[in-house]
């Protein structure tokens, strides 16, 4: 069990990297601490393999270094830093059974076989595979099949951190949840750091404590799912999490607060010094979008369809160019059509530059 | 993955392999076994004869001996082939330009005509304008392919090696690509040593290509005929006379067609019988 | 350790180009070079082997005989293969596994024990010494291999494909010939390449089919061989002629190589 931390990490596949583009992983200092969950969202190609591979020593980085408790381990080879990962495909040793399988980590490295067949038999209950372990590894299911590919990361009580890659890939949706469930269990009875690696924002936020999203090779955010939920730090956190995403509005600068359209929107953090010359953007969830009552004046939209989904009712708007969605609760008696007025929460609703949240 | 459904009309599909392949397979065959139980005094006047080719034949030393031969031929080129071909591949590089270039220079051998790789092997070996005898000789083997059977058998492997190692190589080549990294990379967290990797990795994924492998390699070396023939035509005296070769010198040869007939079908049977008692013990853990 | 297996595959490379070697750098060599002893390479530098070839028809129509029936062959057996191989992939017959088991058996078949009843067979039909004769004698051991390859290929495509066209409209003829064939193009060339050089290198079923007409150029080379003497130089320029087409086939598939060799039944 450690404290991992990244220092000056980057990462280039290219020989020799000439811009940023060139790199897989960009400029990155981060500290994963003991014994906590985390998840590591983000899209396909986000860099986020490739930040897992650093850490497991199965890639090494250009620059920067990889220390666990303080000490320098990246040139240590991936079973020198004692860590374990799982894959997205379930890797197994076909020959072995299922109990060899899950013994194999530990005989290679010397255990007697006392303290093996202790620690396999509770592995294997952990994981509710103990009437398999007799069997040959290679004719399972899937699950049985990823359940041991875990397993065989859980066996070593002393391993600094598991990984797991995006691991219920092949995995039946019904089962997912069962195994999600189990992970998260998991971590609670051995307490070893693990970063899951996703591209699913319902298997990030329910398994980590701690949600790391990354985009084009940096870390955007970090936060627990409550955080990221309702105060996204990018305008691409706000609209890779959540369904629909944050609504994202062009904004301009107009006397003391941002305006849309000419229509002053109130921000919860309204900017205390500006360039000039950024890119602004108002951002709000649809949660925290409601239509204007009789008296009040807001910001004036196209309705374009609104669809009941039994528990919320979404409305698909316009307003100008820019699509707007807004949730509103089942008990609201009548949705608006054609031409209406839409108000923000302002204390949910924040100004980006440049898609970074302003801070003030 | 294909999931099959029933379909008795499934057989007009198959017509036409079955046509040609019956043409080629079962007509022949019928001719054979017909020869086998007759004795023929030429003009085209046969007999029947029962098995008593057969029991002839089984009986007859020099079968026995030619048995023998191929026997010690299969075994040996099997010994060196296989786990030759298997290290060869296991070096070879997994991507990168010099893969297609590997593999084309090393599939080359295989597009031979079999009685140029004869030609060739006899051209190379001999001992005094050939470059491999010649370098032999140089280093003080008195190296002669014609009048030593010892020589003759080393040129006769060595040819075999060269023509088909490839063969075992791009099998196993093919088995070790379709590995996926991440056992690579799971083995490396576990732990595992480089003999483990290949032992619990690698040779498990290459079992169906070895399987393959060594039921080409077996068969085909039972078959083998025009390159040894015209290596060394059997010879010095009957040192490299395999089974083919055996029975056409009976056949073809000697026009002793019932004998000869008995002999295929004694060596077909073997064949037919190592095959599938490999074929069932290699495939008998698989899921269908 | 790992620095020197690195050059495991080129010392093997090197080893199966020496006999090639040896065999093209004769073929430029005069008799009487090649009898006067060992030189490395050609001393005097001829072509004069290969112009003897070009200009005997006996000779140049080897090939042209040799590549006729290939390329019949080469058809004849996917051709036939093709609704063989997707019967065995997508459907569940009476019998269907043993006819499987008996088309690898005769891939096991002993050309050498064929050889005399393959002779009076097509005599017999009048093919004797034609084109046709020994493609068709080749599809007994071609067929049944290309059947074996185009399967494994085959179970590679979802059946939801075939599925996906009927609901579409598609006859089974224009969905096999339009949809289908297309899809499994690499199996097709894998299967063909198989087939090219499992016809192009078998001479025993060649030479006892023909005499005069159809006469592979393998064949021819032994002839020579024998009836005109010693004569290493135009031998081994026949050999290395040979080499070409192998070379090129090779080249164009290179890619679906190892690719082939894994699939059938695995």
């Amino acid at each position: 069990m450690a404290t991992i931390e990244l220092q000056n990490l980057r990462h280039s596949y290219v020989p020799e990297p000439k811009g940023p583009e060139d790199y897989a992983l960009k400029h990155m200092n981060f500290t994963w601490k003991d014994g906590g969950a985390y998840a590591l969202l983000g899209p396909s190609g986000c860099g986020k393999s490739t930040l897992l591979n650093i850490i497991s020593s199965l890639v090494t980085p250009s620059e920067g270094k990889v220390l666990f408790d303080g000490r320098d381990v990246t040139p240590l080879t991936p079973d020198q830093r004692n860590i374990a990962q799982v894959f997205q495909f379930p890797v197994i040793y076909d020959t072995m059974t299922v109990y060899n399988n899950l013994a194999f980590p530990l005989k290679n490295r010397g255990f007697s076989r006392q303290r093996i067949e202790e620690r396999v038999r509770e592995i294997a209950g952990l994981l509710e595979i103990e009437p398999l372990l007799q069997q040959r590894a290679a004719n399972l299911s899937p699950d049985n099949k990823q359940k041991i590919s875990m397993g065989r990361g859980l066996v070593r009580d002393d391993v600094n951190v598991i990984m797991f890659d995006e691991p219920l890939t092949v995995i039946d949706p019904h089962l997912k949840w069962k195994l999600r469930s189990k992970l998260k269990e998991l971590h609670q009875s051995v307490q070893t750091t693990m970063i899951y690696v996703t591209h699913d924002q319902t298997e990030a936020l329910t398994f980590a404590d701690e949600v790391v999203v990354m985009e084009e090779g940096q870390v955007v955010q970090i936060g627990t799912p409550v955080e990221l939920f309702e105060k996204p730090a990018h305008t691409f956190v706000g609209h890779f999490i959540g369904s629909p995403g944050m609504n994202i509005l062009p904004a301009e600068m107009n006397g003391e607060g941002p305006s849309f359209h000419g229509t002053a929107v109130p921000v919860a953090n309204p900017p205390a010094r500006l360039e000039g010359n950024e890119r602004l953007e108002i951002g709000v969830r649809p949660e925290f979008v409601r239509f204007a009552r009789k008296g009040e004046s807001g910001l004036p939209v196209e309705v374009l369809k609104t669809t009941d989904t039994g528990r919320y009712r979404l409305v698909f708007a316009r307003a100008g160019d820019t699509k707007l969605h807004a949730i509103l609760p089942e008990d609201e008696s009548e949705a608006p059509t054609g031409q209406a007025e839409v108000i923000f929460d302002p204390e949910r609703t924040r100004l980006y530059a440049d898609g970074w949240l302003l801070e003030n | 993955m294909a999931h099959k459904t029933e379909n008795p009309r499934a057989w007009l599909f198959v017509a036409p392999v079955l046509l040609l392949v019956a043409f080629n397979a079962f007509i022949p065959l019928m001719a054979v076994i017909n020869y086998s139980v007759q004795e023929s005094f030429g003009n085209n006047l046969f007999f029947w004869h029962g098995i008593g080719w057969f029991e002839q034949i089984m009986n007859s030393e020099r079968f026995q001996a030619t048995l023998l031969r191929q026997g010690f031929f299969t075994f040996i080129i099997l010994a060196i082939e296989l786990p030759l071909g298997v290290a060869i591949a296991l070096t070879m590089p997994k991507k990168g330009f010099w893969v297609p270039v590997c593999l084309v220079l090393m599939a080359l051998p295989l597009l031979v005509p079999w009685n140029v790789v004869g030609a060739m092997w006899n051209i190379f070996a001999l001992p005094d304008l050939g470059l491999l005898g010649a370098t032999l000789n140089g280093f003080g083997w008195e190296y002669n392919m014609t009048s030593d059977p010892f020589d003759a058998w080393f040129t006769m492997i060595l040819m075999d090696v060269w023509h088909w190692t490839s063969l075992v190589v791009l099998l196993s080549y093919a088995g070790l690509v379709s590995i996926p990294d991440a056992f690579y990379q799971a083995a490396r967290i576990d732990g595992a040593s480089r003999l483990s990797v290949f032992r619990f990795i690698e040779l498990p994924k290459m079992k169906h290509v070895l399987t393959i492998a060594v039921l080409l390699r077996f068969m085909d070396s039972f078959k083998i005929y025009t390159e040894p023939f015209v290596l060394t035509g059997g010879g010095p005296g009957n040192s490299t006379t395999l089974l083919s070769i055996d029975l056409v010198k009976i056949g073809l040869g000697q026009f002793d067609l019932g004998p000869a007939a008995a002999m295929s079908l004694i060596y077909f049977l073997i064949v037919l019988t190592f095959s599938w008692i490999f074929y069932t013990l290699m495939t008998k853990n698989d899921p269908m | 350790m790992a620095r020197l297996t690195r050059y495991v595959p080129l010392l093997y490379i090197l080893f199966l180009m020496l006999p090639i070697y040896w065999l093209v750098s004769m073929s430029f060599k005069t008799t009487n070079e090649i009898l006067s002893g060992l030189t490395l390479w050609p001393q005097n530098f001829t072509l004069e082997n290969y112009a003897t070839i070009f200009t005997d028809s006996t000779w140049y129509m080897g090939y042209v005989n040799s590549i006729t029936y290939v390329v019949l062959n080469t058809i004849i057996s996917v051709a036939a293969a093709l609704p063989a191989a997707y019967a065995f992939s997508r459907y569940r017959f009476l019998g269907d596994k043993h006819l499987f088991f008996w088309l690898l058996t005769n891939r096991m078949a002993p050309a050498a024990v064929f050889a005399l009843p393959f002779f009076q067979l097509y005599s017999s039909v009048g093919l004797f010494d034609t084109h046709i004769a020994v493609a068709l004698a080749h599809t007994l051991f071609n067929i049944p291999l290309a059947v074996w390859i185009l399967e494994g290929f085959m179970r590679g495509v979802p059946t939801e494909l075939d599925e996906t066209a009927y609901v579409d409209g598609y006859s089974f003829p224009k969905f096999f010939v339009k949809i289908f064939v297309p899809t499994i193009t690499a199996g097709i060339g894998v299967a063909a390449f198989f087939c090219f050089m499992f016809s192009w290198v078998e001479l025993l079923l060649a030479k006892t089919l023909t005499a005069v007409d159809a006469k592979p150029i393998a064949a021819t080379m032994t002839r020579t061989a024998s009836t005109s003497g010693y004569q290493l130089g135009l031998l081994a320029a026949a050999g290395s002629l040979t080499l070409i087409p192998g070379a090129v086939v090779i080249y164009f598939v290179r890619n679906y190589i190892a690719k082939g060799f894994a699939l059938g039944r695995v």
